[in-house]
């Protein structure tokens, strides 16, 4: 049966192809065909029946280095799962129903040769598919880390003021690295104002400001003092409708009000040197 | 008219996802910042009620388009253990998890409308909607 399909496939190299990329074309959605190129698709399409060919030829050490060469490509190439998959099936069956076309196999015999094309290419789509989620893991543990890399750092800006910038959203354990931070921090520089600037926190709900307050208590008792600033006007609404009271805070709409605001607090100010003739 | 989009809250990150799709619709709708922040926020507080009290659930978004008027309702359904005083989870403060007790009667002051459906043992069913104006 192997030898009888290799040289099938590989006579009609062509107009297997062709009709393959035809099938799987008008089954997939019109996002898909937009965001796949005609050029690669074509080009991806012919590798891959060498690939197989490959598969039935040669011994098996070459083609499994190639095969995950291949899988890594279909990967980069950022085509959907679900497209590669049903691709792969739709292959068989064009290969199947190329062979009962031209009369190779006996109406008998279809079931089991549909089996056997089955089987031979499912280790083929298992293949892809562990490349794939692997490739996602990947992504997904780098980006967690890319996360926790832009944390909550606190910067001494001058002496005794620091700042802790908050960009994007807070889940439980940022939230335990920006209280880590802040009493570390606050001990450390010396901070008399630590300020919290919340002008990147997309959302401010009940979790987000619970996890501020107790930040700030907590500065409050290594012997600072923490303001609340950056509230744009529509998370200052929303914290009013939450019922949340932050009377206890000092709370400025900007970081610059904020930083003046900390710079009377420890006794300073900004001037504007007089111009020198 | 409705049409309705789901996301499954399993993890913290459901959450997010859930927020996004509600601003997302909301901005849509038509909606400005200052509603779109509250029901991102609503959205947030519900989905994250779910994750902490029911291990799982559902968030839905609702376009709603009832005589001319055009409405986004937030709909959270779970299978969890289900709030056995409603009055109680509905008072200022009332936290069962050491949290601020503000999620709740805060949702309902977000939105415009607030339906609370829930026995215990069988799930929760929180219904809140905000009008276009
Ligand atoms: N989906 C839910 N299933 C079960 N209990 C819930 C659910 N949502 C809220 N609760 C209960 O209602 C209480 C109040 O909720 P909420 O107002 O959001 O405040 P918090 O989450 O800060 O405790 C919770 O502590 C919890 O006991
Ligand atoms: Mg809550």
């Amino acid at each position: 049966m192997y030898n009888e399909i290799i040289s099938h496939i590989k006579n009609r190299k062509t107009e297997i192809i062709e009709e393959w990329i035809d099938r799987v074309k008008e089954a997939a959605d019109e996002r898909m065909i937009s965001v796949v190129s005609e050029q690669v698709f074509q080009g991806t399409s012919y590798e891959f029946v060498d690939l197989i060919l490959l598969n039935l030829d040669e011994n098996n050490s070459e083609y499994k280095s190639k095969l995950e060469m291949f899988s890594e490509k279909i990967v980069r190439l950022g085509w959907p799962i679900t497209f590669v998959v049903s691709g792969l099936r739709t292959f068989t069956h064009v290969v199947h129903d190329d062979l009962i076309q031209e009369k190779k196999i006996s109406k008998d015999r279809e079931g089991e040769y549909l089996e056997f094309l089955d089987n031979w290419l499912a280790p083929l789509s298992n293949e892809i598919i562990h490349t794939y989620a692997s490739t996602w893991e990947k992504t997904v543990s780098l980006q967690k880390i890319a996360l926790q890399e832009l944390s909550a750092p606190l910067i001494p800006v001058v002496e005794h003021i620091s700042i802790m910038p908050l960009v994007g959203t807070i889940d439980t354990e940022r939230a335990k690295l920006i209280m880590e931070n802040l009493l570390e921090g606050v001990v450390s520089h010396r901070a008399e104002v630590v300020l919290i600037d919340i002008t990147g926190v997309p959302v401010v709900d009940t979790m987000v400001a619970h996890h501020v307050i107790q930040a700030a208590e907590a500065v409050h008792l290594v012997g600072a003092r923490c303001m609340l600033v950056g509230i744009r006007p529509e998370i200052a609404q929303t914290i009013v409708n939450l019922g949340i009271d932050l009377n206890k805070f000092i709370t400025t709409s900007t970081l610059r009000k904020g930083m003046e605001k900390a710079l009377e607090m420890t006794n300073r100010k900004i001037v504007e040197l007089e111009e020198v003739n | 008219m409705e049409i309705q989009s789901c996301v499954t809250i399993l993890n913290e990150w459901d959450i997010v996802a859930a927020r996004q799709l509600g601003r997302n619709v909301a901005k849509e709708l038509g909606f400005g910042t200052v509603d779109q922040a509250r029901i991102t926020t609503a959205i947030s507080e519900l989905a994250r009620n779910i994750y902490l009290y029911a291990g799982q659930g559902q968030l839905c978004i609702d376009r709603l388009n009832e005589q001319g008027k055009t409405g986004l309702r937030i709909i959270a359904v779970d299978e969890g253990p289900g709030i056995p005083d409603i009055r109680k989870v509905m008072e200022d403060g009332f936290s069962t998890s050491g949290g601020l007790g503000a999620g709740l009667p805060g949702v309902r002051r977000l939105m415009d409308d607030f339906n609370i459906d829930s026995n215990p043992g069988e799930g929760t069913d929180i219904r809140a909607t905000k009008w276009l104006r």
